[in-house]
Formats: structure tokens, C-alpha cells, sequence
């Protein structure tokens, strides 16, 4: 429990930037110096010793490490990420075209998992060890023992392929794909934009299955955590005064609790949207869903490391910012942690 | 004085094993009220037994091919069906629980000293050396695990021991925490001020003093991991970055059986059901251990 002076935000700017740059320095380490034959996977094993030698020079492996490095860090800085060798596209307007689908499935999930998660969690802590407190626990047991992908393969077989309730693999059925103009790259912004209802409502039912099954396991993690913050202030002389004035439940909740767990939910959000990004590239696998998990798990199959490395810095990016900020949410909206020292 | 040291080693020795049982014996008699957790036990137990004695328990060979038996639904003859290659896929599930519980074990034999040898060093030493190995353990804790597990593991090559290394890489520093908090307490009781005023070496309070007052909390976590160690090797599997086929992987298993999943189910689902049940027990003992070890940390 710290002040939250210029001081302090300085030092979590300098922790920030130091992860930013171990982040730079792990990428590097995997795509240029752990494969074993970099240069092989692309001119092939057979290759004569000339034409490896070439593209040796223009990978810049014949550099020493450091200088390696510092291009690696500079063309980074310039938005160069290299070539895909699966798409031949620069890898950075392929990840700019594949990240929103991912952002919009892991958006729809946390929405969905706080939505469902904290009501849970709270109604769990209030009417403790009753029979919907064990309820929620299972729920919320079984969420955190679950592979998430076996459940999406499930998921499709159940409510795509024997019931017919929700749309198939991809973001769209293929006879719409492609008539939405992108803007924001999230489809269902994109054809609310347009005005096109025909393929809101198709893009609405495919997404609505990856997503469930996605915040399904963010949903454990965030009912669980809930109701532990609850139980926590539910003993507290605050709430039992106002009990004891009459408040309502629902008045308790809304106007003593939920202010008193606010912030420490808000780190929990930000740790789950994290972990929803991530999970999302096994998820994205089994619903054929084109975003940066899709595009990773097909790079790794034939050694794209550009690909791979790129992958893992805008994601390790993102998950960095999300601790940043909610490490920030902490300091600057938890007035106890000001009161504490002054 | 040398009899005497050796009968205080003996007095010791015996106190050690008495204390240990009593302690054991508590722990039943607590678990046994603790039916849930319970249940977990016995789940673990028969698969560490089924993973010992798989050769003995499975009823066909996990990797033998049989293309004329090829995806049988369940049956007497193969409880759990067969899958594309006419293997049985019971005894491909017995013979996971091997990899399985490898993978398990090996990646808490390394994240687990190595999460406790820098908690409490940095609990303990404190000063500039907490402040620097904290701050790397908090930058590491700030990596996305599975995409870095991912990508070590398209860089090394896909394998069992590349996961383990790359599941292990991003596994320690919940641990470490963990074992600075746990020290940070115990560093300032009585009976660690006394060991220092007997002319007890620094090596000699952080390993026989302060390191087992952590091991309690630092078993429960790594109990709870176990379930989380088991899913995310499982999704390297199904990526195909895990143990490579033909081992009967869980992962890998319904990755292959994903294909045949609208006439046959029963190749993915047999395998998704083993991963949830292993995962689960481990949760469950977790939470169980947790009550009986780690009395202050209980579920409230």
C-alpha cells in the first residue's frame, strides 16, 4: 500500500519498460538463436553452400549476436516484423488483420464472464455454504479443470452440428464473407456500420459459441475471486451497521459493496482479459477463427518463426499493458491505498 | 559428546518420524471429513497406480495398429472404442496417464525448488537482492505463459521435454512469492533469533529453519498447478508441439480425433473426459490440502 505520488508511477513506468525490454530480448532469443537451422527452413536442406551462404548475409546471420539485436530492435521500431513465408505479406499487416477478430472474441468473453462471474460469486459469498454456494463452486471447479479446446470440439458437435442452434467454424457463413467493408476490423461494429442485418445477426451467431466457451473459464476465475472479496467485507463492521439500519440486500451490494471490491475486481478483469487473449489461440484453432492464435498455430506448423515471434510480442505486449494498468487502476481509484501512509 | 550428539541426533530423528505420523494421521482424519477432497485422493492414487502398472492393465497395446478394428464405437471388447488406426483407445488413455503424470511431475521438480530457492533467498537475504530478484520474478509473472511456451516450442523443435522446459520457464514465480511471504514472516519468530544465537550459519537457518516452515503452502500451490500444468501441456499436445505421435498423448489424441468427431466421438471425447478428471482431482486435492495443511490460508 503505497502513496500514489510521481514517484511511484515512475517506477512502475521504469518496471514497465524494463518487462518491455526482456519481452524484446526472450522474442529475440527464440527467433534468432534458439532454431537450430534458420536458414535451412527457408532455402531447404539441400540447398548448395552458396545460395545458404546468401541468405545467410540477408537474414543478417552472419552478424555478431549483439548486432543481430540492435536490428532486430531498430526495424522493430520502424514496424518491420519481417515476411510471413506462409502469406508472403509483411507479418505486420497480416497480425493488423487478424488481431481484431481476436480482440473482438476475447472483448465478447469478458463481457460475458463478468457478466455471468460476479453476480455468481457474490450471491455465492452472501448465502455461503448454502446449496448454491456449492454450485457455484463446482461451476467454477469444473471451469478451472476443463481444456478449453476439447470443450469448444464438444461445444460444436452439440449445439452446431446435432442441434443446429449456432452458426459453424469461422466468423461468418462463407456465402457473406467479404460483403462488409472493413473499418474497425470487428465484424460485428463493421456490419452495424453498414447497416447490414443479415450479417450482424450471422456473424452474432457464430461468435456467440468460441465466446461462451472461452468465458467459461475466465468466468471460474473471476466468480471464485469474487466471492472471496466479498466474504471479506461481508464481516466488516460497515456492512453489518448498515444490515442493522435496515439496508436492503440489494442496497447493501450496491452501495457498500461493489464500491469496496471495485478496484481489486478491476485487477482481475484485467488479469482475465489477459489470459482470454491467450486462451483464445486454442480456441481460435478449433473454431477456424482467422486471428492471431489461427495465424500462429499455422506459422509453427512450418516454422515461420516471424510469424511465431511476432505473435508473441503483440500479445506479451498487450498482456504487459493490461498489469500496467490495472497495477495503476490500483493506485490512482483505491483511496485506502492513499489514506494508508499519509 | 559424541554419544551425546548422536543420541540427541537419534532423540531427534524419532521425534521427526512421531511427529510426522501424528501429523499424518491427522491429515486422514481430517480428509476423511472432507469427503470432495477425499474423492480426489483416490482418484490420483489410481492413476498413479495405472500409470506404474499400465503395462499390466491395458488390455492391448497402445500403439499397435489394427486397420481391419478401425473406429469401433465403445463396447465389452473396447470399453472406450478404437480410434482411426484400430487401437484401442482404453489402453492408449492408460498408457497416457505416463505422460501425463512425467510431464506433472517434472515440471513441479523444477519449478518448485527453484520457485523456493529464490523466495526465500530474497525473503530472507532482503535489502537490494529482494528488491532485484522480486522485480525479475514480477517481470516473468507479466509474460503470457502459454504463448511463450508456445513459441519456445516451435523454436526448440516439438517434444515431451521441450513443453517441460517451456512450461517450467513461466512456472516459478508464483512460487517464489509465495515462499519470500512465508519467509518473511518466520524470519523474525523466537526460534529462528535463537538458532542465530547458538552460532547458526546463514545456510544453515535458510535450509533446516526457515525452508520447511514454507513447505506447507508451497506443496498446496503446487498441488493447485498440477491442474493448470496438465491443461496447458494438453493444449501444446493438441497443437502438436507436445509428445509426438504415435505416443498416446491426451492432448494429441483429440487433436486426431477432432476429425472423426461427428461419427465418432468417442475418439475425442475419451481423452477430453481423462484430462478433465485428472485436472479436477488435482484441484480437488488442492483445495483439501490447503485446509489441512495451511490452516491460515483456509477457504474461508
Amino acid at each position: 500500500m503505497k502513496e500514489f505520488t510521481l514517484l511511484e508511477l515512475g517506477k512502475r513506468l521504469g518496471q514497465l519498460l524494463v518487462s518491455l525490454f526482456l519481452l524484446l530480448v526472450v522474442t529475440f532469443v527464440i527467433g534468432r538463436v534458439l532454431p537450430t537451422d534458420p536458414v535451412g527452413a527457408i532455402v531447404g536442406e539441400l540447398a548448395d553452400p552458396a545460395a545458404y551462404a546468401a541468405m545467410r548475409a540477408r537474414l543478417g546471420l552472419d552478424l555478431p549476436i549483439y548486432q543481430q539485436f540492435w536490428v532486430y530492435l531498430t526495424s522493430l521500431l520502424q514496424g518491420d516484423l519481417g515476411t510471413a513465408i506462409l502469406t508472403g505479406n509483411p507479418v505486420v499487416n497480416d497480425l493488423a488483420s487478424a488481431f481484431p477478430a481476436t480482440l473482438e472474441l476475447a472483448t465478447l468473453a469478458i463481457i460475458l464472464s463478468t457478466a455471468i462471474g460476479v453476480p455468481l460469486g457474490m450471491t455465492a459469498a452472501f448465502f455461503r455454504d448454502s446449496w448454491f454456494d456449492q454450485f457455484a463452486r463446482v461451476i467454477s471447479l469444473v471451469g478451472h479443470s476443463i481444456p478449453v479446446f476439447w470443450f469448444g470440439i464438444v461445444g460444436l458437435v452439440i449445439f452446431y452440428a446435432t442441434l443446429n442452434w449456432v452458426g459453424g467454424p469461422g466468423r461468418v457463413d462463407v456465402y457473406l464473407e467479404g460483403l462488409v467493408e472493413p473499418q474497425t476490423g470487428l465484424l460485428l461494429i463493421d456490419s452495424l456500420l453498414a447497416g447490414d442485418q443479415e450479417v450482424f445477426w450471422n456473424a452474432v451467431n457464430h461468435i456467440i459459441l468460441p465466446a461462451c466457451i472461452l468465458a467459461y473459464s475466465a468466468m471460474a476465475y473471476i466468480t471464485r475471486m469474487t466471492r472471496s472479496f466479498t466474504l471479506e467485507q461481508l464481516n466488516q463492521d460497515y456492512v453489518i451497521a448498515a444490515r442493522a439500519k435496515g439496508a436492503s440486500n440489494w442496497r447493501i451490494v450496491s452501495g457498500h459493496l461493489l464500491p469496496n471490491i471495485a478496484v481489486q475486481l478491476v485487477t482481475v478483469l484485467a488479469i482475465s482479459y489477459g489470459s482470454l487473449l491467450e486462451g483464445a489461440v486454442v480456441t481460435e484453432v478449433v473454431f477456424s477463427w482467422p486471428g492471431i492464435g489461427q495465424y500462429m498455430t499455422s506459422a509453427l506448423m512450418i516454422g515461420d518463426m516471424n510469424a511465431v515471434v511476432a505473435g508473441t510480442l503483440i500479445i506479451g505486449f498487450i498482456f504487459m499493458m493490461l498489469n500496467f494498468l490495472s497495477d495503476l487502476a490500483y493506485l490512482v481509484l483505491d483511496p485506502r491505498t492513499r489514506e494508508v501512509t499519509a | 559428546m559424541s554419544i551425546a550428539t548422536s543420541a540427541g541426533k537419534q532423540n531427534k530423528a524419532s521425534l521427526v518420524l512421531s511427529r510426522t505420523g501424528r501429523g499424518l494421521k491427522g491429515a486422514l482424519s481430517k480428509l476423511s471429513r472432507e469427503p470432495v477432497g477425499l474423492f480426489g485422493f483416490i482418484v490420483l492414487a489410481i492413476l498413479v497406480i495405472v500409470a506404474i502398472f499400465a503395462p499390466l492393465l491395458a488390455p492391448y497395446s497402445a500403439t499397435a495398429q489394427n486397420l481391419s478394428n478401425t473406429l469401433q464405437p465403445p463396447s465389452w471388447q473396447h470399453l472406450a472404442g478404437t480410434d482411426e488406426f484400430g487401437r484401442d483407445i482404453l489402453s492408449r488413455l492408460i498408457y497416457g496417464t505416463r505422460i501425463t503424470i512425467q510431464t506433472v511431475m517434472a515440471v513441479t521438480l523444477i519449478v518448485g525448488p527453484v520457485g523456493m530457492l529464490v523466495g526465500i533467498i530474497a525473503g530472507f537475504v532482503g535489502g537490494r537482492t529482494d528488491a532485484i530478484l522480486m522485480r525479475f520474478t514480477d517481470i516473468v509473472l507479466s509474460f503470457p505463459s502459454l504463448i511463450l511456451a508456445l513459441a519456445f516450442a516451435a523454436a526448440l523443435g516439438a517434444g515431451l521435454e521441450t513443453a517441460i522446459v517451456a512450461i517450467s520457464l513461466t512456472g516459478w514465480p508464483p512460487i517464489a512469492r509465495l515462499a519470500r511471504a512465508e519467509t518473511l514472516i518466520v524470519r523474525n519468530t523466537d526460534y529462528v533469533a535463537a538458532a542465530r544465537l547458538y552460532g547458526a550459519s546463514p545456510m544453515r537457518l535458510l535450509f533446516l529453519y526457515i525452508a520447511p516452515m514454507c513447505i506447507p503452502s508451497v506443496v498446496v500451490r503446487l498441488t493447485l498447478n498440477m491442474a493448470g500444468i496438465i491443461l496447458t501441456a494438453a493444449a501444446l499436445g493438441f497443437l502438436g508441439l507436445g509428445a509426438q505421435p504415435p505416443a498416446p498423448e491426451w492432448g494429441a489424441m483429440i487433436s486426431s480425433g477432432r476429425q472423426f468427431m461427428l461419427d465418432s466421438w468417442w475418439v475425442a471425447v475419451m481423452p477430453g473426459l481423462a484430462i478433465l478428471l485428472t485436472s479436477l482431482a488435482f484441484n480437488l486435492v488442492g483445495d483439501a490440502l490447503r485446509d489441512i495443511l495451511d490452516p491460515r490460508h483456509a477457504r474461508s
